[in-house]
């Protein structure tokens, strides 16, 4: 069983973040970066599969579009036990839509032919929750989203399927097929020191927009960020200052004299 | 230049979303605005009843497509016959409300039809003859304002409680049938029935005072605390999502769009960011304290009383303060 699974690099939890000169994305070069939180839980969904398959010759790849850094992301992939990485990295990638990065993604996967793409089922940075659901049909595969099971039967998948208040379904779909992963499928395990030695010597494929064979055309956007603001604030929040034990009074006495819950 | 909109319906259980009418005041006041038509098409099986009902909003009409094959949702079923009223009526803009259904289908829809597709949608503005879409990015810190490109038609999901239902136009509108048959073999997908987890042992909906813990609470050892302030005001202890997947409370402690929904007298969130998919489940809250070391945090846009700080400075105190104020 061949297994694809799509990482995204977005910045850390914990950075600061600060707009750009032009308000057109956040300022990159003093953040931190991480792999985009449901695409962990992707990984660990495709290794877990692998491990548990009958027979040999299963492969986890991972394939990630993004400037030079994302290597990291890679690296940690591997050092994981993904087995090889596709590194998507060209100048004309820059600022893609779903649709391009998809489209982008399309083109290295088709070549590999995999049995099951997993994806995150949304990123932390665009939030656009498509790239994943837009390459299920440029591959052609049938798909199912924010998914918080599988089971493999045969040649068919059985998978829960989150929806909306604690509610969920089973699906069943035919393989070839893509998922979109949900965070807290499973508990993501840590790259060991023997995982993170071996990673080093795992194949990693550098792929340029010609050696995917696409025109920068193939990925004009079908939509573009003119400006990013920081949320008006509907401001009718009362900040509470001071040292800890006066922040602490003053809110005690606000809930018992105001709010009346006390 | 009139803008046409067609505007896809949800149900579920006979009934329609409120996403749908949500939706529907979307594109009646993205069409109104330039003199152009706003329909809304419908997709199941014995669905006339509910059809009706949406003839009772102002819409130049409702596109009923009724099969067995429809009976559930399936994505393959939507998307093939979504694109092919599409195709055929050529709106400027289809509108979605930001649904787990949408997730599911619209993107795939986009694909299909070489379409653009701008998700989970607050709100627009018309510049010039265009619409610009605004948007959350970074989990909510950031608001973009985002230009659709390309050819119609564009895609448009609006975030839940974005735009209100009872905004909604009310007229006589007139159902139309039309007929789609859909090839077999189309549906790939085989869905089973909606249910539940059985272990949900909490009913959060009940409780007059809940304290949250989010991920800024690092570990699961410090939920002591947590729990220390619950009990000192009374209530119970709920979580956002990541503090329930990393297994550190139960799921159904979660709070938000895919937990429980609360509205008690107060709610206590720490170190919580205040991502939409959480407010959603708690901003009917009466009163709101969010306790976070980021002043920049989604959360103190709907708090009552904010602290910018760490909560572990803050919690021990006001466990203090809170207890002598109930002795007393
Ligand atoms: C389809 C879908 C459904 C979802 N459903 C839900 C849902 O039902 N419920 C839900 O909660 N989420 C849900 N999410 C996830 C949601 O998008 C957010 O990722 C999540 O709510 C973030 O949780 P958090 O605020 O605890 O963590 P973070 O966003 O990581 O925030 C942690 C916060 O803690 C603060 N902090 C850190 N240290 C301290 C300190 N010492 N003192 C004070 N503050 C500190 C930080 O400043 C930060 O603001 C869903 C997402 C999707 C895509
Ligand atoms: N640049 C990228 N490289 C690899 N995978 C990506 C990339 N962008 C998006 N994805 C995948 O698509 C999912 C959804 O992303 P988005 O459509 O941006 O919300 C992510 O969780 C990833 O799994």
């Amino acid at each position: 069983m061949k297994i694809a699974v799509c990482l995204k690099q977005v910045p850390s939890r914990d950075s600061y973040l600060r707009l750009n000169s032009t308000s057109t994305w956040v300022q990159e070069t003093d953040i931190g970066f991480e792999v985009n939180e449901p695409d962990v839980y992707a990984l660990e969904e495709a290794l877990r599969l692998k491990e548990t398959a009958e027979g040999t010759g299963h492969e986890v790849i991972v394939c990630t579009l993004g400037p030079a850094r994302a290597q990291q992301a890679i690296k940690e992939a591997l050092a994981k036990g993904a087995d090889r990485a596709l590194h998507l990295e060209d100048a004309a990638f820059e600022g893609l839509d779903s649709f391009g990065t998809a489209r982008a993604l399309a083109a290295a996967l088709s070549k590999e032919t995999p049995d099951l793409v997993v994806t995150g089922l949304q990123s932390d940075d665009l939030g656009c929750g498509q790239t994943g659901v837009i390459l299920a049909e440029l591959l052609g595969l049938a798909h199912s989203t924010i998914i918080m099971e599988i089971k493999l039967e045969g040649q068919k998948l059985k998978v829960k399927r989150e929806l909306e208040a604690g509610w969920f379904q089973w699906i069943e779909l035919p393989l070839p097929a893509l998922l979109t992963i949900q965070s807290g499928i499973n508990k993501p395990r840590y790259a060991t020191l023997k995982g993170i030695m071996g990673a080093k010597s795992k194949p990693m494929r550098k792929l340029s927009l010609a050696d995917l064979g696409l025109a920068a055309s193939d990925l004009n956007p079908k939509q573009r960020i003119l400006s990013m603001n920081l949320p008006i604030r509907k401001a009718k929040t009362e900040f509470l200052e001071g040292n800890p034990k006066e922040i602490a009074a003053r809110l005690a006495d606000k809930l018992k004299n105001e709010a009346r819950v006390l | 230049m009139p803008i046409d909109v067609l505007i896809v319906a949800e149900h579920q259980g006979g009934k329609l979303a409120r996403a749908t009418w949500e939706a529907v005041a979307a594109g009646q006041s993205m069409a109104a605005d330039s003199g152009g038509a706003a329909s809304v098409v419908i997709l199941g099986n014995q669905i006339s009843a509910l059809a009706d009902e949406l003839a009772k909003a102002r819409l130049s009409e409702v596109l009923a497509v009724q099969s067995e094959l429809l009976s559930n949702y399936t994505v393959d079923g939507y998307v093939f016959v979504l694109a092919k009223v599409i195709r055929e009526r050529a709106p400027d803009y289809v509108v979605l409300g930001h649904t787990y259904q949408t997730r599911d289908f619209a993107p795939k829809l986009a694909a299909v039809l070489g379409a653009g597709f701008v998700s989970d949608c607050l709100g627009y503005r018309k510049e010039n003859t265009k619409l610009i879409f605004n948007r959350q990015v970074f989990q909510g810190k950031f608001e973009a304002d985002v230009e659709p490109r390309g050819q119609p038609p564009w895609l448009i999901s609006f975030q839940s409680g974005s735009f209100r239902e009872d905004s909604v136009e009310r007229a006589e509108s007139h159902v139309s049938a039309v007929q789609i048959e859909i090839p077999p073999g189309t549906i790939r997908t085989q869905p089973g029935e909606r249910f539940r987890e059985a272990r949900q042992t909490v009913d959060l909906g009940q409780a007059e005072i809940i304290v949250a813990a989010g991920r800024g609470i690092k570990s699961p050892d410090h939920l002591e605390m947590v729990k220390k302030l619950a009990e000192a005001l009374g209530g119970e202890v709920g979580a956002s999502r990541p503090v329930c997947d990393s297994g550190w409370l139960p799921m159904d402690r979660q709070i938000g769009s895919s937990g429980q929904t609360v509205a008690p007298k107060l709610y206590v969130a720490l170190g919580i960011s205040g991502a939409i998919q959480h407010q959603v489940g708690m901003k009917g809250s009466r009163t709101i304290v969010a306790v976070n070391k980021d002043k920049e945090a989604p959360i103190f846009e709907i708090a009552t009383y904010g602290i910018v700080g760490d909560l572990f400075e803050i919690v021990p105190p006001l466990i203090e303060e809170i207890r002598k104020i109930k002795a007393g």
